[in-house]
C-alpha cells in the first residue's frame, strides 16, 4: 500500500464511497510522502495520511498549544485521556505545538477499511472540536 | 535505555525539530541488519529442527518395531523351551540379546533426538519473540521519523501556499456554516418540489374540466357565435 494507490482509489470513488464522503486527494512531496485527503464540504479539517513499512497513519490537526485556556490545560489532557477509548478508531496524540486525532492502520489493510478509517476519523474531528470548545480560547 | 523511553526523552527533550534524528540513521541500519541476522538464524533453526524431528520419528519407528521384535521371540523361545529344544531356545535368547542391545542404543538415539527437538523448539520460539520485539522496537523509532518528516511537509505546503491551518473553532463554524447552507437548500428544494407537485394537481383538475376554464380558440368562437344571435 501506498499513499498514490489511496489517492487513486479515493479518487475513483467521487460519488460513491460507502461513507456518503467525497474526498479530495493531493499529494504533498516531502522527504515523506504525505497525501492530503479532504473531505468535501469539510475542507477545513483535512487529514494527512502517510505510509511507513508496517502502518498507515492518518492524522488530523486539531488545535495548537495556544488556542487552549491556560487553566483549561490539565483539564483537557484527562477528558483526552479517558475518551480516548471510547472514541472509535481514533487517538489523541500531539505533534509538536498540536493537538492531533490519529488512526493507525496496518499496512494490509482494505481500501474499504482506509475509507472507513477516514470517514471516522473525520466525524470524531468534528465531534471532539465542538464538545472539547469549552476548553479553547 | 529501551526504545520507547529513548523516544519519549527525545520528543521531550524537543527533537521534534527536522533534522534531529531520534536514533542516528547509522544505529537503525545496524539495527535492520541485526533483525536480518536474526530472521535467518530462525531460518536455520527451524530447517534444523524439521530435520531433528524427522530423525526422532523415524527413532521412534525403529524402537517399536525392536520391541514388537524382542516380545516375538520371547514367544519363541518359550514355545522351543517347552518343545524341550534347549539349543533352539538359546539361539532364539542370543537373538533376543542383540534385540535388546539395538532397543537400548536405538532407545538413546530416540532420547537424544527428542532432547535436541525440544531444545531447538524452545530457540525458535525465544527467537521469534525476539525477531517481533525488534520489528516492534524498529517500527516505534521509524514511525517518529515519518511524522516528524511529514510534518514538515505539510507546515512547508502550508507556508508555501500561503494558507494556514485555521482556528480549531473557526474551522468547525464554517463547516456547520455549509452544513446549514446545504440543510436550507434542501428544505428549499423541497418547498419547491411540492410546489410543482400542486401545480401538476392543477393540471389535472383542469384536463378534467374541473376548476379555472380555459380561454381556448374553441370557446371564443363559441362566445361570438352567441352574441351573432
Amino acid at each position: 500500500m501506498n499513499i498514490h494507490k489511496i489517492a487513486d482509489h479515493l479518487n475513483s470513488l467521487a460519488d460513491n464511497s460507502e461513507t456518503g464522503m467525497v474526498f479530495d486527494c493531493q499529494p504533498i512531496s516531502g522527504e515523506v510522502d504525505v497525501l492530503q485527503i479532504t473531505v468535501i464540504d469539510r475542507e477545513e479539517l483535512p487529514i494527512f495520511v502517510s505510509v511507513t513499512d508496517d502502518q498507515i497513519l492518518c492524522i488530523t490537526y486539531l488545535w495548537g498549544v495556544e488556542e487552549v485556556k491556560p487553566d483549561c490545560l490539565q483539564d483537557m489532557h484527562v477528558s483526552m485521556l479517558e475518551m480516548n477509548i471510547p472514541m472509535p478508531l481514533s487517538s489523541f496524540s500531539k505533534i509538536g505545538d498540536k493537538y492531533v486525532i490519529f488512526g493507525a492502520l496496518s499496512i494490509n489493510s482494505s481500501f474499504h477499511d482506509i475509507e472507513h478509517e477516514l470517514g471516522v476519523l473525520n466525524s470524531n474531528a468534528m465531534e471532539i472540536i465542538d464538545d472539547m470548545g469549552e476548553y479553547l480560547i | 535505555m529501551s526504545i520507547f523511553k529513548k523516544i519519549m526523552t527525545a520528543i521531550r527533550g524537543g527533537a521534534s525539530e527536522v533534522g534531529e534524528s531520534i536514533v542516528d540513521s547509522n544505529a537503525t541500519r545496524i539495527f535492520e541488519q541485526e533483525i536480518r541476522d536474526s530472521e535467518n538464524h530462525l531460518t536455520k533453526a527451524k530447517r534444523d529442527l524439521t530435520g531433528v524431528m524427522a530423525q526422532q520419528m523415524s527413532s521412534s519407528r525403529e524402537v517399536d518395531r525392536l520391541k514388537r521384535e524382542v516380545v516375538e521371540h520371547e514367544g519363541y523361545a518359550v514355545q522351543a523351551l517347552e518343545k524341550g529344544d534347549e539349543t533352539l531356545a538359546l539361539a532364539v535368547a542370543e537373538k533376543i540379546s542383540t534385540l535388546e542391545n539395538d532397543l537400548a542404543s536405538q532407545q538413546q538415539a530416540l532420547d537424544s533426538f527428542s532432547g535436541s527437538a525440544n531444545r531447538l523448539k524452545e530457540l525458535v520460539k525465544k527467537s521469534e519473540r525476539q525477531v517481533g520485539e525488534y520489528k516492534r522496537q524498529l517500527s516505534m523509532v521509524k514511525t517518529t521519523e515519518s511524522v516528524q518528516k511529514a510534518t514538515s511537509a505539510i507546515t512547508d505546503n502550508f507556508s508555501s501556499s500561503n494558507s494556514k491551518l485555521l482556528n480549531a473553532k473557526d474551522s468547525l463554524e464554517r463547516i456547520k456554516a455549509k452544513q446549514q447552507k446545504f440543510d436550507d437548500q434542501m428544505k428549499a428544494a423541497e418547498v419547491l418540489e411540492s410546489e410543482n407537485s400542486d401545480n401538476s394537481l392543477a393540471a389535472q383538475l383542469k384536463q378534467a374540466g374541473i376548476g379555472g376554464t380555459d380561454n381556448s380558440a374553441n370557446s371564443v368562437l363559441d362566445r361570438l357565435k352567441a352574441k351573432q344571435k
